[in-house]
């Protein structure tokens, strides 16, 4: 978003009235007036007013991908942590594999890791996750690091444009999980390259440009363009 | 009181020189420490606090959890070397009683419930003392808790008032405070002026305390903006910095 203008809302301040905007996301109404209710990025879509939060946990929307690490194996489901104020559920019938009762250890256990997909969230913000997607599955090698969540939507990139621009010059495999934590692949050097990389856009990320200046870093030490 | 030292002077001025109604120098940071999912350094005076905070995650023990809101553990902690005599390490009767308090008035401006059943950890550290360390501590948690972008109403904010030598003056330093009459610490949600926190020790008639907490709130506002720049401070120089 070159020279639009980023204005950064702490908690509390006044952003609106209700009679000509309606409150969006990250803001609460208090006597007719909207109020920002954390530190995050103003911006006014389309009359809606909404604050994109800048720091905190990951807050998960039905449809999200994300990588879990299991918390505990039970007798029908695992409890997983999705980096969520609460771990989510994922239930024996959301896996692709046939497991009889009482055998869920065999399949999944404490410490694996997953790409999943969150599936329902109900009011009491209880969290349910599914293997059942195309390209969601355990995951076996490769390297997970976290992120701060609020960060993910640069590191993909508009259309996944930042994501495409790692993969066009560094040979490699990744997956980047709603909630922060993004799985890479490939050969030693080629995962220092693309750590390094995210790492940079997880510090630049409110800066304008930042999709140019990666091409160029990319580009200068770039072996095989594909 | 038979006192040696005289706690205003002559010319109004107090032992540091401050006037009746003004502020110690206070200065604010946020984002110090990394581990931490928000967090806030600041001095008040001669106050050094750090103060940190993790969550929300999962409250544990379970039986703890709420499942409807989400709950704030503060922990107030002094250490050791934060006062003349070395302090006994460890939780004691004093520092629960303000953690609890500290806690109930984060728990007033957090919308705790968007996250049932979990837990916001804010731990309140205090380097080095000189009164009025329970009004810096829940003033740098505030920050903190904005730092680690959590959801709240308000940013609170603390500030303390008193009486010494039959004066109502603002924000006690450590003889005013040892050797003054009175001291009342209040917190409050600037945006409302909703107080969040009120204690007092040592004796006030109505008037006096009147005259006392419209003091400390006007001492909460002047406080409220320095912890706002602060906050923003951390993001414009990320930004100043291409």
């Amino acid at each position: 978003m070159p020279n639009e203008e980023r204005k950064i809302v702490l908690p509390s301040q006044i952003l609106g009235d209700i009679k000509s905007n309606k409150a969006g996301r990250g803001t609460f109404i208090e006597n007719g007036k909207i109020i920002s209710e954390k530190l995050g990025i103003l911006n006014a879509n389309s009359n809606f007013i909404n604050v994109t939060p800048l720091e905190g946990r990951y807050e998960p929307t039905v449809g999200d991908f994300i990588i879990g690490v299991v918390e505990e194996a039970l007798s029908a489901g695992w409890l997983v942590d999705i980096n969520a104020p609460s771990p989510a559920f994922l239930h024996v019938n959301e896996v692709p594999w046939d497991i009889e009762f009482g055998d869920t250890e065999k399949y999944l256990n404490r410490g694996d890791s997953i790409m999943a997909k969150v599936s329902q969230i109900d009011e009491l913000k209880k969290f349910q996750i599914t293997l059942k997607d195309r390209n969601l599955y355990k995951i076996k090698g490769g390297h997970i690091i976290e992120v701060e969540p609020s960060r993910v939507p640069r590191i993909i990139g508009k259309k996944g444009s930042m994501i495409a621009l790692i993969k066009k010059y560094i040979r490699c495999r990744i997956f980047v999980g709603q909630n922060g934590k993004i799985w890479v692949d490939g050969d030693t050097e080629s995962i220092e390259r693309v750590l390094q990389t995210i790492y940079k856009i997880e510090s630049e990320a409110i800066t304008f440009g930042l999709t140019n200046r990666i091409e160029e870093l990319l580009k200068k030490d770039a072996k095989d363009v594909r | 009181m038979e006192l040696d030292i005289k706690l205003i002077d002559d010319n109004g001025k107090r032992l540091d020189g401050r006037s009746a109604e003004e502020l110690r120098k206070i200065k604010i940071e946020a984002g110090v420490l990394h581990r931490a999912d928000g967090s806030c350094y600041l001095e008040w005076g001669g106050n050094k606090v750090l103060a940190a905070v993790y969550g929300p995650r999962e409250a544990i023990p379970r039986h703890t959890q709420n499942p409807l809101r989400a709950i704030v553990n503060a922990r107030y902690n002094m250490a050791a070397f934060s006062v003349e005599d070395r302090k006994r390490p460890g939780p004691d009767r004093r520092s629960r009683e303000i953690s609890k308090v500290i806690s109930e008035a984060l728990e007033k401006v957090v919308l705790t419930e968007h996250f049932p059943r979990s837990a916001i950890d804010v731990n309140i550290e205090v380097l080095d003392a000189e009164a009025g360390t329970r009004c810096a501590g829940l003033t740098a948690a505030g920050v903190a808790l904005a730092d680690a972008g959590i959801p709240m109403k308000d940013i609170p904010v603390a500030c303390a008032a008193g009486k010494i030598a039959g004066q109502v003056v603002l924000d006690l330093g450590k003889d005013e405070d040892n050797f003054g009459d009175a001291d009342l610490p209040v917190a409050i949600s600037p945006r409302t002026n909703e107080i969040l926190l009120l204690q007092m020790d040592g004796h006030l008639t109505v008037e006096e305390f009147n005259k006392a907490l419209d003091l400390a709130i006007k001492g909460c506002h002047a406080a409220s903006e320095i912890q706002k720049k602060a906050i923003l401070d951390k993001y414009q120089s990320i930004e100043g910095a291409e």
